[in-house]
């Protein structure tokens, strides 16, 4: 795929910064405020998204990110998955909230759920970009 | 609440263009113009969650759908075609349906409660212990990661096997020429 | 009342679409137009008149929510619908290569 122009690569370089801490902040705080894992994981495969759009990536590139994609789903996925066996292993149910609650509304509370959201973020960022980069990047062979 | 309705026949509208117009592209962004709707329409109904993520879903899903319509073709040329006879089946059997439908949930609504006066007979009880059993203070992350975590779990089971089933599909080494 | 049925109208014309269309991307906008009128129609549900989003602001003020459970099982669908339509329109894809049209009934006369 290639890049687009000029102006749309500055306001790009400009913007892309932002929503990458946006998708992280609604990650980090998803117990707090309106979020969680599933919002800040598509925000963040939007950033990614975006980047790809407006710079391009040549072959090389775009097999590498795509290896790198399905590595962090796989992270994220066993991430998710540790947790809720940590639960089973420690007291014997199944996503049992094992760890200590804190201080309601602070940002170090309710256990187990930040673990949760921060799996999911990566987990669904990483899957979307991959679904992106498998239909819409350099033209996957329709050609030959 | 005249402004839910006046998004319902918006959507309805914009939903009857994406069906019946020629050109895919104009199709597609009559699909956005629907999901934007409903984006607008959860924050109306007090469901900021659920309009973060669809405003950002409903992005995704029109950049996929193009990418898709500029790699083939944008006109849709089956509109304005000699009508076959399944189809005319087709709409015949879709008109029964649809009024046999409409009847059923007609009965089924009229079983809810009206609009505006949910019961939650199981939210109270996670509203009243939620922030003293979990800790969290967004009651949404509280359901889908501890009262009913497992079935968030199947839900990322299910996105992992599109995923599989997008990159496989799509792949370049190992195809037939 | 009335808004539950334009929900379900909304559902009908998804279901129009994919049942009398002859396109393969009018068939997939039609699953998607089903997905919103669904979704909707859940959040729809749990809406209490006066009440607020279901976040807790500071412990001991009033919890006035709107019920947060059917938000919570449309949460997850709406990332799930994407991935499905994502791998919809993979398969369009791929038979589009193969066959050059979206129309199903020339793809059937192709075949058969």
């Amino acid at each position: 795929m290639k890049g687009m122009s000029l102006i749309v690569k500055s306001i790009t370089n400009v913007v892309i910064g932002f929503i990458f801490i946006y998708g992280i902040y609604i990650i980090l705080h998803g117990h707090l405020t309106p979020g969680g894992g599933f919002a800040g994981g598509v925000i963040l495969a939007g950033a990614f998204i975006l980047r790809i759009i407006a710079f391009g990536a040549d072959a090389k590139g775009e097999d590498r990110s795509s290896l790198t994609a399905s590595v962090f789903e796989s992270v994220g996925g066993l991430l998710f998955l540790g947790v809720a066996l940590a639960g089973m292993a420690i007291t014997g149910i199944f996503f049992l909230n094992f760890l200590p609650k804190g201080v309601p509304l602070a940002l170090s509370s309710a256990g187990i759920i930040p673990i949760c959201n921060i799996a999911i973020g990566i987990k669904v960022s990483a899957g979307l970009f991959s679904i992106f980069l498998a239909i819409a990047a350099v033209k996957s062979g329709i050609e030959d | 609440m005249i402004e839910l309705y006046l998004f319902l026949v918006f959507m309805i509208v914009a939903a009857i263009i994406a069906t019946e117009i020629k050109d895919l592209l104009a199709a597609v962004i009559s699909l956005g113009a629907v999901g934007f709707s409903v984006a607008i329409m959860f924050i109306l109904v007090q469901a900021p969650d659920l309009a973060i993520v669809q405003i950002v879903v409903e992005v995704l899903t029109v950049v996929i759908f193009v990418a898709v319509i500029l790699r083939s073709t944008h006109i849709d040329e089956t509109v304005g075609k000699k009508i076959a006879g399944t189809q005319i089946t087709a709409v015949v059997l879709f008109s029964v349906f649809a009024f046999l439908f409409l009847f059923a949930m007609f009965k089924a609504i009229q079983e809810l409660p009206a609009f505006g006066n949910a019961t939650m007979r199981i939210a109270k009880e996670y509203i009243r212990l939620g922030l003293t059993q979990v800790g969290g203070a967004n009651m949404v992350a509280n359901v889908i990661l501890d009262y009913r975590a497992l079935d968030t779990l199947g839900e990322a089971t299910v996105l992992f096997t599109s995923v599989i089933g997008v990159v496989a599909l799509m792949r370049k080494s190992g195809r037939k020429k | 009342m009335i808004i539950f049925i334009s929900c379900i109208i909304l559902f009908l014309i998804g279901l129009y679409s994919i049942v009398t269309k002859r396109n393969l991307i009018k068939i997939a906008i039609g699953f998607a137009l089903m997905e919103y009128a669904i979704n909707l129609l859940f959040a729809l549900i749990g809406f209490r008149k006066g009440a607020l989003a279901p976040i807790i602001t500071s412990v001991d003020s009033p919890h006035n929510f709107v019920d947060p459970i059917p938000q919570a099982l449309v949460l997850t669908a709406i990332v799930i619908a994407l991935g499905t339509t994502a791998l919809m329109l993979v398969v369009i894809m791929r038979i589009y290569e193969k066959y050059k049209t979206f129309d199903i009934a020339e793809i059937k006369k192709l075949k058969g």
